[in-house]
Order: structure tokens, then sequence, then C-alpha cells
């Protein structure tokens, strides 16, 4: 693998590949182009136009995804903007789940707007900025540039998390969201200055390169103390952002606040993004302190799991569930990321990434499985975006079957039932951790499945079978006891009644085609397994290359 | 043994019965969901044509079927080359009937229940359901078998919750989460087996590689004891939940009592047998010595299972629980025949598994009709119940009579295989649970006598007899009891090959793990290997055989422990320092 750019003759600009950056230049080219054109044209401010226009970049972006895979597959992975930014299939895989996150999140904001009474071309825009800071994070290997795409990511999250201005929890979530984010920023920052100091570098190629001339003077075979310690920053920096447990304590809170269909964006995007900018800096980096930092991601890995499916036992509020249900995955893909480096050498290459591909699986199945129950929950949060404790969902199978028999699709998929795609993630994630002979992180991740499944259940059983408030209304008239029928006034009353669920064509699409994709890559676990394993591949070369 | 499986899979023309077995009840359920809901006759008829196209062709599978021990009906095609999935389905005699008996039970539990609302999920569910079981019993494949295993839950728990009776949703979740739980280890322990056995090489020489191909696995095995152990057990723990054994089987009378009647029938008649079905097919084909190692436990287990289920379904008041907890009894018999670990025990546990299948089957059946007609199914609340029908009184003595394993009728054959093998390898297990065949007698003629007997008094006088449409669906298992009770011989005929090559399968594996094992350890120190060195030597050297103490050894049956390898390597040792002094 050879560095593309010949910077130094060129002057002070580097001479910068574009096509295969187009992924990430449309997204962000489409963000500022929706801005300039709702200005001008106020009118394309309200209706479909921001959604759509939003959808079509997304797409375009995906498709031109398609050219730069091509690229790369003739000429080999190609470091541009200075060797900053790495493209090679990895970088387009996670490129590629990004850009369908941004499309469900789209989808499923069209709708929600109209309802809540949102004119929004900023919505949009400021989820595509996030999208393609998500982006560079993912593809970089300098570290500035991934702080740059970090904030990048986050800061358009923070905003998007507060702008349901009418809603005090949302202004709350984004408060907090920013407060804790801010500190994981700082803490981030500080690890990137230590590793600069340890090494003379924020280059991840130079940073793995283990060399004596360091600012710092320090042999790094003798004290290691410093890149160890910027390692461990940079650690919690992305446990912020992936909520792994001990650093998920925003997690609850944002969630239950946020707009639900950001939620859905901040679960699946933002979450993909933060793992593939924490496996890259690791794995490319941190590559030779692979000892060091192995142990960290499975502790880390190991109190999500706990954490995420013994709290979500306490939840009545879904989206409060859900979100622990998030914190859980994180700790399953910490469990994959705990895989990737596989160095027992005694296998074929076919097996040896198998970690890699697990991590890399998990990103599109989460993404299709979170995505696919936010959109559900956005749609049922009804007027206000209020309706999300566990009596909301009660009788949903009987005053929407559709809704609710695509919410228990994405359910049993997080709980990891068979012929859905979230079993064939469970399966390569507990593959990966059995190839790295990591047994008791199996089985605790298998157990924390089985906890987390409760919670699925408890929505399902709220959606199926209990009767919804109106019913129970019914069935009590049946019985002719005024005081009992009191009882249900009194419980209506409390639950709050809500206008009839209204369901928006677009969001209603998008999660159909999250629920058919969660069902056919279950069915065909094999789908695409050439592009999967491209990029796994790519991803255990990175480190090799270095 | 695996050439015949590429012969066969060659032979395999474009259409494979097997998967098309799965297809049309999973069909029939798109269908089902298809179909208007106003029209509740044609999605009970939907169902009932798609659950018999499948059984007849189950029946065509069993006329078919040729007798002999080998895999037949052998599909097999890649599925995820890179992971070693493989879309693996084939039948033995110990499957065959299993098969069959899903065939069979689905259409009559569709024929002879209807769902108090909601049709039409209430067939799809079923329909999956029957999907999802008949692929459990036809793959070879270990992952596939699980995916099956496990997704079969779904449709249960919705059936349980959503039909049910009663405490119906605590029901469902505790059925969901025990199964569940028990089966998450199993996940790690199958994937933990397919890349311990990666490095295998075959008898040709090339290297297994990743796969869950449970021929393969069991034909080139490499695991040591412990992690053969290990392994065994995740498998055992979600076998033993699914069966119920002793100390899992909590879920099961909650499931049974609050299930509608085609769940209880499903879930006692085809569920539970994916437990020993398991026991047999994973557990014991795959780890042989672990299974011989561990039968004690298992024994005990079953045997207190056939105790304490028949003494508990003694004190039950409610009818559908004591029929429930009569299957824990049963169910520890089935156990006890596998674990016997002889050809009598492991016939008379697949037959078994069929007749359980049938007989609790019908007395779900029954005591379903008697609930839909008198709203109770409270034994003291009934009685004389012969009186106002005594075509339903008849049923119900001959399926009671075969439950308790009355000579000439279907329970008596399997039950008596059953202890006959237990009783030539397991003596003293199979002496307590022969008391089980007492207990069972006990409670179920005690049942009968309190429903049935006695005076009739307000509506129980005035109960409906059985239609002639609920006779004719309860017919062919009334004729199944009597006939398996009278004439055997053709099923056993089918079952016995498989298990006899299963048991030949095991021996021959028993035997190199005895030759092996004997072989002194780093267990023993290097001070126990430089004795043994010595003994040999000696031995080597005036040709004199130490006879005695081969037989320690094999007394000692797994001829492992530590004790007894210290204790042998120091007496020689002693041996030879007193041959050394002579």
């Amino acid at each position: 693998m050879l560095a593309q750019t010949t910077s130094e003759s060129a002057g002070i600009v580097p001479s910068v590949d574009w096509a295969l950056l187009a992924p990430l230049v449309i997204l962000a080219v489409g963000g500022i182009l929706l801005i300039t054109i709702s200005s001008i044209f106020p009118r394309l401010r309200f209706g479909g136009f921001p959604a759509g226009f939003t959808i079509l970049t997304a797409v375009i972006a995906g498709g031109s995804l398609t050219r730069v895979w091509n690229d790369v597959s003739e000429n080999g992975p190609a470091w541009v903007v200075a060797n900053a930014l790495g493209i090679d299939f990895y970088t387009l895989f996670v490129w590629g789940t990004i850009c369908l996150a941004v499309f469900f999140c789209a989808a499923f904001l069209d709708g929600y707007l109209r309802r809540e009474a949102f004119d929004g071309p900023e919505w949009y825009v400021l989820l595509l900025m996030s999208a393609s800071g998500g982006m560079i994070l993912a593809a970089s290997q300098d570290l500035i540039l991934t702080f740059v795409g970090l904030e990048i990511l986050s800061i358009a999250v923070y905003v998007l998390a507060g702008l349901h201005l009418r809603r005090s929890d949302s202004q709350e979530a984004a408060f907090k969201y920013f407060i804790l984010g801010a500190l994981s920023s700082a803490l981030f920052l500080y690890g990137i200055a230590l590793v600069y100091g340890a090494t003379g570098t924020t280059l991840l190629p130079g940073v793995a390169v283990v060399r004596t001339d360091n600012p710092a003077g320090l042999n790094p075979l003798e004290d290691s103390s410093m890149i160890l310690v910027g390692m461990a920053l940079l650690m919690i920096g992305f446990g912020f952002k992936v909520s792994a447990a001990p650093f998920h304590f925003w997690t609850p809170d944002v969630y239950e606040g946020a707009p639900s269909p950001i939620v859905a964006f901040m679960a699946s995007g933002v979450k993909v993004a933060g793992f593939a900018g924490m496996i890259r800096v690791f794995w490319q980096g941190f590559g030779f302190y692979v000892a060091d930092w192995k142990p960290i991601v499975s502790v880390l890995a190991i109190a999500s799991l706990i954490v995420g499916s013994l709290l979500a036992l306490a939840q009545t509020n879904v989206k409060r569930m859900l979100a622990y249900s998030s914190i859980t995955h994180a700790g399953f893909m910490l469990v994959a990321v705990h895989g990737v480096p596989y160095e027992g050498g005694f296998r074929t290459t076919a097996e040896e990434s198998l970690g890699a591909q697990a991590l890399l699986f998990y990103f599109l199945a989460y993404t299709l499985m979170v995505a696919g129950t936010f959109g559900v929950a956005s749609i049922v949060s009804g007027n206000g975006d209020a309706a999300t404790s566990l009596d909301d969902y009660r009788g949903l199978a009987k005053t929407s079957p559709v809704l609710a028999g695509l919410m228990a699709i994405f359910l049993f998929a997080q709980a990891g039932i068979p012929f859905t795609v979230g079993f064939w993630a469970k399966f390569r994630v507990i593959v990966s951790a059995v190839q790295t002979e990591s047994y008791i992180l199996a089985g605790i991740a298998m157990l924390a499945a089985v906890v987390a499944a409760v919670l699925y259940l408890r929505i399902v059983v709220s959606m199926f079978l209990t009767d919804s408030v109106p019913a129970v209304a019914l069935a009590v008239d049946d019985d002719d006891l005024p005081e009992a029928n009191e009882e249900v006034q009194a419980e209506r009353a409390e639950v709050g009644t809500l206008g009839p669920i209204v369901i928006p064509r677009a969001g209603l699409a998008a999660v159909v085609i999250a629920a058919v994709a969660t069902i056919v890559f279950g069915l065909l676990p094999g789908l695409g397994s050439g592009v999967l394993s491209d990029a796994a591949d790519a991803l255990i070369a990175l480190r090799i290359s270095s | 043994m695996y050439s015949f499986l590429a012969a066969e899979a060659e032979k395999v023309d474009s259409f494979s019965l097997l998967p098309a077995m799965i297809a049309v009840p999973a069909l029939t359920a798109v269908v089902i969901a298809l179909l208007p809901k106003s029209r509740a006759d044609y999605l009970k008829l939907a169902a009932l044509v798609g659950s018999t196209i499948a059984g007849a062709m189950s029946f065509y599978m069993l006329i078919k079927f040729q007798v002999n021990g080998d895999f037949q009906f052998v599909t097999k095609q890649d599925w995820v080359p890179d992971l070693g999935l493989s879309l693996f389905f084939a039948v033995d005699g110990i499957s065959l009937f299993l098969v069959v008996l899903t065939g069979l039970l689905f259409p009559i539990a569709i024929l002879t229940t209807e769902p108090h609302h909601d049709p039409k999920p209430y067939y799809v569910w079923l329909m999956l359901l029957m999907a999802g079981s008949l692929g459990a019993f036809m793959a070879l494949d270990l992952l596939l078998f699980f995916l099956f295993f496990e997704v079969v839950l779904v449709p249960m728990y919705f059936l349980i919750g959503g039909w049910g009776h009663g405490n119906r949703v605590y029901a469902a979740m505790k059925f969901f989460l025990y199964t569940m739980a028990a089966s998450a280890l199993m996940l790690v322990g199958i994937i933990g087996l397919a890349f311990a056995s990666a490095d295998a090489t075959r008898a040709d020489g090339t290297r297994l590689g990743i796969t869950f191909d449970v021929v393969e696995l069991a034909e080139n095995h490499t695991l040591g004891t412990t992690a053969s152990t290990i392994i065994f057990l995740t498998f055992a723990l979600a076998f033993a939940v699914k069966v119920p054994l002793f100390p899992f089987h909590t879920w099961l009378p909650d499931a049974h009592t609050e299930a509608p009647t085609a769940g209880s029938v499903i879930l006692a008649g085809v569920m539970l047998k994916l437990g020993t079905y398991g026991m047999l097919r994973f557990g014991l084909y795959l780890f042989p010595t672990v299974v011989r190692d561990l039968a004690p436990i298992f024994l005990t287990l079953g045997v207190v299972g056939i105790l304490y289920g028949a003494a508990v379904a003694t004190m039950q008041k409610d009818l559908k629980r004591l029929v429930a907890y009569s299957s824990v009894a049963h169910m520890g018999f089935i156990v006890l025949g596998i674990f016997a670990l002889n050809s009598q025990g492991l016939e008379g546990a697949v037959l078994q598994m069929v007749n359980h299948g049938i007989s609790t089957g019908a007395l779900f059946i029954l005591v379903g009709w008697i609930y839909e007609r008198r709203h109770t199914r409270e034994i003291a609340a009934l009685g004389g119940l012969q009186k106002s029908a005594p075509k339903m009184a008849a049923v119900f003595t001959i399926v009671m009579l075969s439950s308790l394993g009355l000579p000439g009728l279907n329970g008596f054959v399997g039950e008596f295989l059953i202890l006959l093998g237990a009783f030539s390898s397991a003596q003293w297990w199979a002496v307590l649970a022969a008391f089980g065949v007492i207990l069972a007698a006990l409670y179920l003629l005690w049942a009968y006598q309190r429903s049935f007997h006695g005076p009739a008094s307000g509506d129980n006088a005035t109960m409906a007899d059985l239609k002639l449409s609920e006779l004719l669906g309860i017919a062919p298992l009334i004729i199944l009891i009597v006939f398996l009770g009278i004439y055997p011989q053709p099923v056993l005929d089918r079952i016995s090959p498989a298990v006899d090559r299963l048991i030949e399968h095991v021996d021959s594996r028993v035997d190199d793990y005895e030759e092996q094992e004997p072989v002194p350890t780093d267990r023993t120190g290097a001070d126990g290997l430089v004795a043994v060195a010595e003994k040999i030597h000696a031995e080597a050297k005036d040709g004199h055989s130490e006879d005695e103490d081969h037989s320690d050894e094999e007394s000692q049956g797994d001829g492992g422990t530590e004790s007894a390898e210290a204790e042998s390597t120091e007496r020689s040792a002693a041996e030879i320092s007193e041959e050394d002094s002579e």
C-alpha cells in the first residue's frame, strides 16, 4: 500500500483525489446545498422537499460508494489528503452503513416533523453534516482529523437532540449530552496530546511504528507509560461516544429526551462511526500494544453487557429500555472489537478475519434493527413525541397490527432469534470470541442476551398480549360493572388518551425496508459475504501494512 | 460412514423431500397471513390443508424409508461456506418417527381444537411452529438444528400468551426465558466444538476446517476429555430444560396448563421430544465417552423425575396439570432409556417418544374437550361424566390405559424395553423406575375414577358427548395406540438399525478412549512417569505381565481419575522396588 499523494511538490495545499472522497463530499455538499436552496426558496422549507433531498443525497452517496469500491479493487487502497484519510474496503463498508443510517433517519424525520409541525431543513442539514463527520471519523488515519470528525459528528447531534423546541425533555437531553460529550472530547484531545508526545506524530501509521526519537525522549520499549495513558484517554473518549459502560450514564436520558428519529441515527450512525473510529485508531495505531488494550476492551464489554441488560429490567419507558439495550449491543460490539486482533496464526486467512467480519456485520445488522425499532417508536410516540411509556404500547397489535408486527420483528431480531439478522450478528460475535478463546466473554455475552430478551419480551407482551386501554373499557362494559368502568376511566386519564396513530408513508416504507432486510439477511446470512470479507480483510490489513 | 452420504447426495434430484416438507407449512403460514381476517372457516381449512400435505409427505417418507441404519433423503447444500454452515437435512430411524409424529399431531391438533379469538395469527403461529419442529428433527447441521430448536420458541410463546388461559403471559414468559437461557450457552458450546475440531484430520488426511456437520464432527473427534465434558454440559443443560429433566422442569406445569389445547398437544407431543432427541443425536452421538461417564447423573435425574412427577401428579387438583406432571414422569422414562446406553434402552426410548406424543397428545385433547364443555378442569368439580358422555369415557379409558403402560397398548412396549435396557446396565435405577409404573396407574386411575365415575350432578349430568367429527379427529391416535401395542415390530424394525449403529459408534469411541486413557498424564508427575517406564522396562525384561493391575484399571471404569492412577503407579513402583530387592 503506497501513499498516492505527492504533497511536498504541490506546495502548501496537498493535491486531493476527490473522486475517492466522493461519498463524503456528496454528503457534506448536499447539506450545504440543502440549506442554500431552502433559504433562497423559503417555500421548499415545508413539505417533502428536505427529506426527499436528503434521501436522494444519501442514495447518491451510497451509489458513488460502488464506484469508489471498484476503484479500490482495481488500484488498491489509497491514502488521501496527505495520508490523513485511508480509503479502503473497510472505510467504504462503514461509509455505506452510515449512508443507510442517514436514509432511515431522513425517512423517519419526514413524517415526524410534519406531525410535530416543525419546518425543517436544519434537521436534515445537521443530519448530513453529522454523517459526514462520522465518515471522516471512520476513515481518518490522523488523530487530529479523527478528533475533527468526532466533533463534527457530535456537535451536530448535540443540536439535533435539542431541536424539539417545545419539549423540555429534549432540551435537557441536549444539554446533558453536550456537557458529557464535551468532557469526553477534552479527555480525547488530551489523549491525542500524550500520544503525540510519546511518538512525535499524530498519523496512525506513524504512531504504529515504535520509535525512540520521540519528543518526550522515551524509549517505548522500556517506558510506555505515556502512550498507555494516552491510549486510555482515547478509549474513554470513544467509550463515551459508543455508550459503553461505565461511560454510558448519558445514554438513557438522552435517548429518552431526544426526538425519536434522531435517536435512530444516534443509535445507529453515531455508534457505528464511533466503533469504526475506535477499531481504526486502536488496531492501526496501537496494534503494537494489543496486549495492553485488549483486556480493557474486554472489561468494558463485560461491564456494558451486564449494565445494559440488567438495568433495562427496571425501566418502564420504551425509549429508555432501548437505550439500555443499545448499551448491551455496545457490549456485543466490544466483544467483536476484542476479537479483531486475532493472532493465532494456525488458521487459514478466511478464518483469520472472522473477528473483523463479526464487527462489520454487527454494524450493518445493528443499523437495520435499531433504525427500524426507533422508526416504529417515532411513529407510535404520537403527537408531541410523548407516548413512549410501556403502557402506550398496550394493545398496539389491535390498533395497528402492521406497526406491532414490524416492531416485533425488530425486537426479536435484537433478541437474537434465529432467522433474523440479529441472530447472525450475535452468532458471528460469539464466533469471534470463541476463536480468540475468550470463552468467558462469549458466555457472559450469551447470558446478557437472555437477560436483554426480557426487555424485548416486555414490549412484545405490551403490544400483543395486553389489551389496549379502550379495549379494556369495552370488555368491562360488557360485564356491566360501573365501578370497574370508573377504574378504567381513571386508567385512561392516567395513561393519557392519545389520538389515533398516524402512519406516515415515508416512515412506514423505511421501516418495511428495514424489516425485509432483517428477515432476508436472517434467511440468507451469506448474502454479500464477499463484500464483508473484503472489508474485514482490509481492516485486518491496516495493521500489517504499517 | 460418510461416503454413503456423498453417494446419497448425488442421487438427490431437483425435488428434495425434506426441505419441501418444511417449506409447505411455512408457505401455508404466508398464505394464511394474506387471507382476509373475516373468513375464519377458510383460515382453518388452509391450516388443515397445509399441515395435512406436510403430514402426507411425512407418511410418503415413511413408506419410502429403507430399513437400514443409514441417513436417508439426504439434502446437503452449502449455506455460508465461510462459516462452514450447510443446509444439511436427513432422517434415520431415530428421527423418522418423530417427523411422522409431527406430521400427524399438527393436523389432528388443528382439526380437534378451535381458537377462542383471532384465528388468523393463531394458525400462522401453528404453521410456523410445524415448520420449525420438522426442521429441528431433520437438521444434521448443528447450527441449523440450533436455529430450529430456538426459533420454535417464538410461535409457542405467542400461542401460550395469546390464546392461553389464566396466567398465560407469565407462563409464556417463563417458558421462553427458561428455554432461551438454557440454550444460550449451547451456542457457545456449538461454536466451540466446531472451532476446536477445525484442525482435525479426516481419514483421508484432509483438514476438517470449520464445520457444523454432525456426522463429520462425530467421525473426526479431537477433543480432550475436559473440553468434551464442558461442551457436552452446555448441550445437556439446553436439552435438560427442554425435556424437562427433574430440577429444570418448573416451567412445564405452567406452560402446559395455561397453553391452549393445541399448544399443549404440540408442546407435549412434539416439542419436549426435541430435548430427548437432542440428547440422542447430539449428546450421545458427539460425546459418547462423556455421556458414558456422566450417565449415572442423568439416570438418577431421570428416576427422580419419574418418581417426583408421578408423586406430584397424584396430588394435583387440576386435570390438565395432572397430565402435565405425568409428562415429567414419562419423559423421565425416556431419559432412563437413553442413558441405559444399550440397544433395548435406546429403542425403547425412541419408541416411547412416539408413544408419549400420541397418548399425552390425546389426553390433552380430551382434557381440552372437557374444559370446553364444563369450563373447569378441577377434578373435584367433575364426576360421573361416564353417564353423560359414554363415548368420551371410552376414549379416555383407552388413552389413559395406554399412558399408564397397560400391556397390549403402545405405552407398555416402550416402557418395557426401557426397563429391560436399564435393568441390564443400571439395575437399581431400573428397580426404582419400575415403581413409577405403579404410581402412574395410581394417579391416572384415581383421576379417572374421580372425574368419570360416581354420581353425576349439575352440569356434569348434562355434558354433551363426543360429536362424530371429534371422534373421527381422535380416531387416528386411538388406532395407533392399539396398533403399536399389538404389533410394534414394523416400527422397531426401522428404529433398531439406527440405534445399533449409534451403539456401535459409542462402543468404538469408548474403546478408543479406554485404550488412550490409562497412559499416565502429567498429573501423576515426573516420578510417576519414571516408575511406569521402569515397570514397562521390567516387564519387557522378564516377560512378567501385570494382569492384576490391568483388571484394577478396568474395574475403575473410567480409569482416568487421579487417585486411581496415582495408586496404580505407586503400587507398581513399590512392586518394582520389591522385585529389585529380591
